[in-house]
């Protein structure tokens, strides 16, 4: 009987060091709606208890349903009929049913439709969970941004007719936006979408690499405007999968094998417009993408926590030149490098969930007609502020997440050695699965670009200033010090490139991001090290008499903290050479240096 | 129309977690160094029960004897789907065998005019598989125990199929009846999170009690009137409730004395290789033969 949310402390602490009461009060509204529905706290604390709850729930489930039939998932795959109906995989089909039975597929659904309206830093707790269990499963079930862009955007009707069957499991959706020739590039999108005599609308064209394209519910960006080109020319519809769309092929993939990854053809398929038209990809996708980027995060934190644990089982175990390989330098450092970046990937992502949050509730505030002006002015100038800091956070948690996944699953491969290659072990399934993270919902080398617009637009200087004048313990003021020269670092780079022009921040975006991510995660290690949390964890057994047994997550925290800052003071100023260099050779060289391009086969 | 199912569940400690404090000096259980949890087979006829229900409408109650502390585990019912929960709780109780547990229970189950009993076919405490078919017996009732799938239920009648470990039996029985159920019969289904935020705040009498103790606002009858109202209150039954002989209950019911415990230490004697090879694995089969470890 396993639990994937009890057992990892480092959830488990966060949970109480965050400020998830704050979370729960935008959440619900100041929490108005419990006298309205059963299931809505009246307060902090009810919602806190609620959470708990739920996520201690799905954490058996992962661990004792999902987990054992993710192995029979990876290699059954999911089979496409001849009828142009997809099969999920044996394990897919029961892990989703047994999530709709336990009333998560509406988790950030308002009440009224039957959804928990969780704030999405629980969500992304969740999806960790969930993933750890079996990757692929997230593809569906941290798919829940589609209901969600449905509500935000659509009309009554449309979130009527689709919202209580997504929060009730009956449905699954997809976002179909991908095509062959739009794919980062989705202002090429093709697909038609034309009205008849009487307004109805219809699509017409293919869609590709949608995953789950065999769901129920299909948001679908489409070329409303035949004239137009580029993304004002793009609205954002739903349809039904019915008899006129047909899945055409299921990709045959690397990873994430219980996800179906389908090519659509739509002929005159019925659909109705979400929103208005135009919008398509500039509002709706672009919020729905920001959703879908967290949920990748989340995913990658979950496929790399489950490979750590593999790994650490196996350097205590594994016997080699008389003892556990852990004993050995490169083993040790390789286990706790792992544990580390899981950390600072986890300390970033619930960051930026909780800032989506926050820009969430203010949304709600300066929307709603109830509020007194003052107040909704007040909001709306936060607002400004706090949307800018989610549009970077968002990319940069992307970006952070899942590169660490793919190193961590490689690095756990490395200490499983010949073992980890091995389908013996889950480490090289996970390794498979990991790869896609730095792929979809958008590349690393995309979400550098967004990112890099606030490290260099100021967003990032604000933070940290904001980072740095939060209170922390006596313990940790040498590594602020050090924080603070690296912040000074990235201040000169910054202005170093702003004189380079927009192709150089380009191409020095990547060490950009880099510096200001290990920044930013530094300070939030600092906060968790200075945590008022009193919660105690144990230590492995070292037979060494100075090891404690057990010790305060905060005591635990200072160490890595320092690990962290000491590791990536030395990388900033590398990063800080290489972005001051001022190298434009790559512009310059990159027809001598890459050649010409070489005959295939 | 649908079916009324009572299921009886027990808190058991869960022995699959044994530390050092497991065990008394005297070799009984110490079960405050123990987790309590849902018996697990219990939980199987929990989730047989609502399956019945999701195919043919229908109730759930669940009704167990025990501690105060067991309301955790009818939450937990509550969570999962059922729309019932019944504590007997009474000091008069203690030291109960599993004839007076089932005498016990069965004036329960009487209260309640179930269609359909179903229980757990043993508990990991005790493994004595004897409350569901005494708790039959004392309600009359037919008992099929064993019960891994329902394979027909059609009016007053159901057709089961039972595990007897080396073989299946098909049974079929009039209704009402009492069915003991397998792990092998399902999966139980998890909580179902919108259940988890409402039933939470489900408590029993005994609870509410304890809360006014510490907390003088708390008007205990008014809080278990509004609970009531709401679908949350856990019902409280007592022996005089149940109208129970207290003769046939607790330490007076229980013919059941324990001559002796023993704690049995297991060693590892001897090891043996045994050759990857065909004959290597026919020499060590024809030994398990030989020996009556298999056949």
């Amino acid at each position: 009987m396993g639990n994937f949310y009890r057992d990892n402390d480092d959830i488990q602490f966060l949970f109480r060091h965050l400020d998830i009461g704050q979370v729960a009060s935008y959440a619900e509204e100041g929490f108005k709606y419990a006298s309205q529905f059963e299931t809505a706290p009246r307060d902090a604390q009810e919602a806190i208890a609620n959470y708990d709850l739920v996520l201690d729930a799905l954490g058996k489930l992962s661990a004792d349903f999902i987990a054992p039939r993710s192995e029979d998932i990876d290699r059954q795959g999911n089979i496409l009929n001849p009828d142009g109906t997809v099969s999920y995989a044996q394990g897919i089909a029961e892990s989703l049913n047994a999530l709709a039975k336990a009333d998560v597929m509406g988790f950030t659904l308002p009440h009224r439709f039957g959804g928990l309206n969780f704030p999405n830093l629980i969500y992304s707790i969740a999806i960790e969970i969930v993933s750890r269990a079996d990757a692929s499963l997230m593809n569906i079930f941290g798919l829940q941004g589609i209901a969600e862009t449905i509500h935000f955007f659509a009309d009554e009707d449309i979130k009527q007719r689709y919202l209580p069957s997504f929060a009730a499991g009956k449905v699954t959706g997809a976002m179909v936006l991908t095509e062959p020739d739009a794919g980062s590039d989705l202002q090429a999108v093709k697909l038609r979408a034309f009205q008849d005599d009487d307004g109805n609308w219809y699509l017409h064209g293919v869609k590709r690499f949608i995953t789950n394209g065999c769901g129920e519910v299909l948001l679908v960006l489409a070329r409303s405007e035949p004239d137009r080109s580029g993304g004002l020319g793009l609205s954002l519809f739903v349809c039904d999968r019915g008899p006129s769309v047909k899945v055409r092929r299921l990709e045959d993939k690397l990873g994430i094998h219980g996800s179906p990854t389908c090519e659509l053809y739509f002929d005159n398929t019925p659909c109705r417009l979400i929103g208005e038209r135009q919008r398509g990809l500039v509002t709706y996708v672009m919020s729905l993408m920001n959703g879908a980027r967290i949920g990748v995060a989340g995913q990658s934190m979950g496929i790399a926590e489950a490979a750590w644990r593999i790994a650490r089982d196996y350097a205590a175990s594994r016997q080699q030149f008389g003892g556990p390989i852990e004993k050995l330098p490169a083993v040790r450092d390789m286990v706790i490098d792992m544990k580390m970046q899981i950390e600072a990937g986890r300390a970033l992502l619930y960051e930026t969930s909780r800032v989506v949050d926050f820009e969430l509730g203010l949304n709600k505030i300066v929307e709603s007609p109830d509020n007194d002006p003052a107040a909704a002015k007040e909001a709306k100038q936060t607002l400004r502020k706090v949307k800018r800091l989610a549009a970077m956070l968002t990319p940069m948690s992307k970006y952070y997440c899942s590169e660490m996944c793919n190193t961590v699953t490689y690095d756990a491969i490395q200490v499983l050695g010949g073992s980890g290659y091995m389908r013996d072990y889950a480490s090289e399934r996970l390794a498979r699965d990991a790869r896609i993270t730095t792929i979809y919902e958008g590349t690393s080398q995309l979400q550098v670009v967004a990112a890099v617009r606030g490290v260099c637009g100021g967003t990032v200087e604000k933070y940290l200033d904001e980072l740095a004048a939060l209170d922390y313990a006596d313990s940790v003021k040498d590594l602020l010090a050090l924080l603070a020269e690296g912040k000074q670092t990235l201040k000169q780079c910054i202005a170093f490139v702003k004189e380079q022009g927009v192709d150089y921040m380009d191409l020095v975006g990547r060490p950009l991001v880099d510096m200001a991510i290990a920044l930013i995660n530094g300070y939030l290690f600092c906060g968790q090290a200075s945590s008022t949390v009193q919660f105690e964890v144990a230590a492995a057994e070292s037979g060494d008499a100075e090891t404690p047994k057990k010790l305060l997550m905060t005591q635990r925290k200072r160490m890595m903290a320092r690990r962290y800052i000491l590791r990536t003071a030395a990388q900033i100023k590398a990063w800080a050479e290489q972005v001051k260099s001022g190298d434009k050779s790559t512009f310059r060289e990159y027809e001598v240096l890459a050649g010409p391009v070489p005959e295939l086969g | 129309m649908g079916y009324h199912c009572v299921v009886l569940v027990k808190q058991v400690p869960d022995t699959k977690r044994i530390t050092g404090q497991a065990m008394n000096e005297d070799g009984t259980v110490n079960r405050a160094a123990l987790p309590a949890i849902f018996n697990p087979e219990d939980l199987n006829a929990l989730e047989m029960a609502l399956e019945i229900k999701d195919n043919h409408g229908g109730s759930v109650t669940v009704i167990t004897m025990g501690l105060p502390t067991a309301a955790d585990m009818l939450r937990e019912a509550l969570y999962r789907g059922a729309d019932r929960a019944v504590l007997i709780t009474d000091r008069r109780c203690a030291a109960s065998d599993t004839l007076a547990t089932s005498y016990i229970l069965s004036c329960g189950v009487r209260k309640l005019n179930p269609d359909i009993v179903l229980c757990g076919r043993q508990a990991i405490d005790g493994d004595t598989a004897q409350v569901g078919p005494q708790t039959a017996e004392k309600l009359g009732l037919p008992q099929v125990t064993y019960v891994e799938h329902i394979l027909k239920l059609d009016g007053t009648t159901l057709v089961a199929r039972r595990n007897l470990g080396n073989g299946w039996q098909e049974v079929k029985t009039a209704l009402p009846a009492l069915l003991t159920v397998v792990d092998s019969a399902n999966e139980p289904r998890a909580p179902r999170a919108l259940r988890l935020m409402k039933y939470k705040a489900a408590q029993c009498r005994i609870e509410i009690e304890a809360m006014a103790k510490d907390d003088p606002s708390v008007d205990v009858e008014a809080m278990c009137k509004m609970l009531d109202d709401k679908g949350l209150l856990i019902h409280q039954w007592d022996l005089d409730y149940l109208g129970a002989d207290l003769q046939w209950c607790g330490r007076d019911g229980s013919p059941t004395k324990v001559h002796r415990i023993q704690s049995v230490v297991l060693t590892a004697k001897e090891a043996k290789d045994i050759e990857p090879t065909q004959s290597g694995i026919d020499a060590m089969v024809h030994e398990l033969i030989v020996d009556h470890t298999i056949g």
